[in-house]
């Protein structure tokens, strides 16, 4: 499976060719237009006249669509409370349309949810980047079970809790994430500052013991009848919301569900099912699954999130969940403790989070490199707002157009929901980042890690095209953050290892089964070497060593991934971000 | 007329769209969309836009019937999604008038909403007018090329 090189389905061969899109819009000629317009993107289109009609297609084609674009006014239903629904059922990136620009109305979109907003009359290079959101959702999802999985893991492992006591964070979509992560060590602090923004859902902190008391609240609850009113009631915790918890349980069931899948899966790569049972066990079992997801999911999925702790790697690619879910299956419980020794740890999360790598148990590690990034960045962030915030950077020229530009741009990002990475205000650092970057491109090898710096520059004008590639390629790798994606891009032009480039970088797919066969639990790890391992922190340490194999398939991006080394400098460089 | 006459006729016709102010960069957008496989694409959106039209501007309609008793908030919602689909094709200055009317919506001048709504409905037939000149001219056009 994994060798796929990527280039194996379609889709990832030419990402982000064959997105499937629905357009929801009540106005004909509009929906002709835009019809054109993303057939013209090489996006698979479907239309819809009538709100109601799209959310019958949605829930009868679950994982049909990668992305929905919908007007906000509609006659049938308000167009807000479609994306409300499309949120919370489906959790697919949605895209608002409107002839109104008016800043209450774009504010309420971004409140709702909404990944961008666009104004019509809409320009098809603003189309054409659509898939960003859609990548950078797969980060955040990846990066959020893999918060989820550490959390479990610490639970089971009790290794290094105290490490990860406060440092466990779910590295949030929300850009007010990256205020939380400021103060890791007080989940409460930040659960006051997300939730000074006034976007739908604050973003908590989910340390072991908060999730804890929520995976005992739904075994108690009984999982079937689990929903987030009983939970919360359960579990008694006077500052979580319902919203808070609904959000968590959705993350924890997609979780859940992953491990389903993997342990359904036959797991090439290694012994991914050699986990499943503890891993599968019980909803506590969780955590287990990072280490082992680390070492697939780095491989193919590209898409690690670095959340922090978890060290799973998750390919952001909604279609390589399968193939995820094979990684993260893959190493037994016992994995944290022993394969990650490299530096797995959070990159993200200064401190103790381990690395998205699904590595609980690393803790140390994380924190390495953050110290470095203190300089550029506010060293509180988690790993995973590094990145993101690095992204910002970069982001913004990626973002090549426009969606940006009406939305609140990364200082204010918080308001976006989850899915823009740029934690407005660290981004400004990022231009510090830049040199850094090339000094990662030299650290790399060494544990030195975090600061990836990524270049800005490179990535923007290689995000659009680098993208494509680096999606397909490193879809497995991401490093937790969106910007993985466009990390990806950068790394590629740093052409670090492939095996760095695994790492993060393409949250689709392709990569994913490059990956998984490097990948063995642990043992692949080593093989690796430890200039990957740096960057493991961020990324899974089995990405590393797969990422030779996978890497150099999967990479294709159009830039050269030269350098493995460098690209591991890069990645950790951009998870300084 | 040869066909170079004809070509050059429908250029000067699609320029003077652009002078005058009847079409804006949305109609360039949708000449770049045309290809072999929709080759007729933008006169298909433009008879999309005018028969679709026809309902949108009965809704404008209905709802100033009652003048004692109107519905901005509504009114408005109508008006909003007219424009909306008015800058589908650049139909600039009906949609100059779409936003005057907005403005006399939001003053809760019922009379200026009437009065400006006759405006709109004119440019919106003159443009109508124009267009359909314009494609037939293109179809002769092409015609010729292939004669």
């Amino acid at each position: 499976m994994m060798e796929n090189n990527g280039f194996s389905s379609p889709r990832n061969d030419s990402f982000p060719a064959g997105l499937r899109v629905l357009v929801v819009d009540d106005d004909p000629t509009w929906l002709k237009i835009l019809e054109k317009m993303l057939k013209k993107c090489s996006y698979e289109v479907t239309t819809c006249g009538l709100a109601r009609d799209a959310l019958n297609l949605l829930r009868e084609r679950k994982g049909g669509y990668d992305i929905v674009i919908s007007d906000v006014y509609m006659p049938d239903m308000d167009g807000f409370k479609l994306l409300e629904q499309v949120g919370l059922e489906m959790d697919l990136p949605v895209i608002m349309m409107s002839v109104d620009g008016e800043t209450s109305r774009v504010m309420k979109g971004v409140q709702h949810g909404a990944c961008d907003y666009l104004l019509k009359p809409i320009r098809m290079k603003e189309l054409r980047n659509i898939w960003q959101h859609v990548l950078r959702k797969k980060i955040h999802e990846v990066r959020d079970i893999e918060t989820l999985e550490r959390v479990e893991s610490f639970q089971m492992t009790r290794n290094g809790s105290d490490q990860y006591e406060d440092g466990h964070v779910l590295c949030g979509e929300d850009l007010t994430s990256i205020k939380k992560r400021k103060h890791i060590e007080s989940k409460h602090d930040e659960k006051d500052t997300g939730d000074s923004i006034s976007t739908k859902k604050a973003r908590v902190v989910w340390s072991v013991d908060l999730h804890q008391k929520f995976v005992k609240a739904v075994n108690q609850i009984g999982f079937d009848k689990v929903g987030p009113k009983k939970i919360l009631d359960m579990m008694n915790v006077p500052w979580l919301t319902r919203e808070n918890v609904a959000s968590h349980l959705q993350k924890y069931r997609l979780y859940l569900s992953r491990l389903q899948k993997e342990n359904d899966f036959k797991n090439p790569a290694g012994g991914i099912k050699q986990s499943d049972s503890p891993l599968r066990d019980s909803a506590g079992s969780f955590g287990s699954q990072n280490s082992i997801n680390l070492q697939h999911n780095d491989v193919s999925n590209g898409s690690y999130r670095f959340s922090g702790s978890s060290l799973v790697v998750h390919n952001g690619d909604p279609r390589s969940h399968d193939s995820d879910r094979k990684r993260l299956v893959s190493t037994p419980v016992e994995e944290p403790k022993r394969t990650f020794t490299v530096n797995v740890p959070n990159p993200c999360i200064p401190r103790s989070s381990q690395m998205e790598f699904g590595h609980p148990l690393a803790p140390p590690q994380s924190e390495v490199d953050f110290g470095a990034l203190d300089s550029t960045f506010p060293t509180k962030y988690p790993w995973c707002g590094i990145p993101e915030i690095q992204l910002k950077k970069e982001h913004n020229p990626l973002h090549l157009n426009d969606e940006f530009s009406h939305l609140p741009l990364p200082g204010q990002k918080q308001l976006t929901q989850a899915d823009y990475p740029q934690p407005a205000p660290a981004i400004s650092s990022a231009p510090s980042l830049t040199p850094s970057h090339n000094e990662y491109r030299s650290n790399v090898n060494h544990a030195s890690s975090t600061a990836i710096a990524v270049d800005s520059s490179p990535i923007q004008t290689k995000t659009n095209v680098a993208n494509h590639q680096a999606i397909e390629l490193i879809s497995k790798s991401t490093p937790s953050l969106e910007n993985q994606g466009f990390n990806m891009n950068s790394i590629t032009e740093f052409e670090s290892s492939r095996k760095n480039i695994n790492l993060g970088m393409l949250p689709f797919t392709t990569l994913e089964e490059d990956l998984q066969v490097c990948w063995v639990p642990g043992d692949c790890y080593m093989n690796l070497g430890l200039q990957n391992i740096e960057v493991l922190e961020y990324f899974d340490p089995g990405l590393i060593t797969d990422v030779p194999v996978n890497l150099n398939d999967g990479l294709r991006f159009d830039y050269e991934f030269n350098d493995p080394t460098e690209y591991s400098l890069i990645d950790q460089s951009l998870f300084i971000a | 007329m040869d066909r170079k006459q004809l070509q050059h006729q429908v250029a000067s016709t699609r320029r003077s769209l652009f002078d005058q102010g009847y079409l804006d960069d949305q109609f360039i957008q949708l000449e770049h969309l045309q290809d072999e496989a929709n080759p007729n694409f933008v006169e298909e959106v433009v008879r999309l836009f005018y028969s679709d039209s026809v309902r949108l501007i009965q809704n404008i309609e209905q709802a100033m019937i009652n003048k004692s008793n109107i519905d901005f908030g509504k009114l408005d919602d109508y008006m909003h999604q007219f424009k909306g689909s008015s800058s589908s094709i650049g139909a600039k200055k009906v949609m100059k008038e779409c936003s005057k009317f907005r403005e006399y919506c939001y003053a809760g001048n019922i009379e200026g909403c009437i009065k400006i709504f006759q405006l709109l409905k004119q440019e919106h037939a003159t443009l109508r007018r124009k267009l359909e000149t314009y494609f037939q001219l293109v179809k002769q056009a092409g015609l010729a090329e292939s004669a």
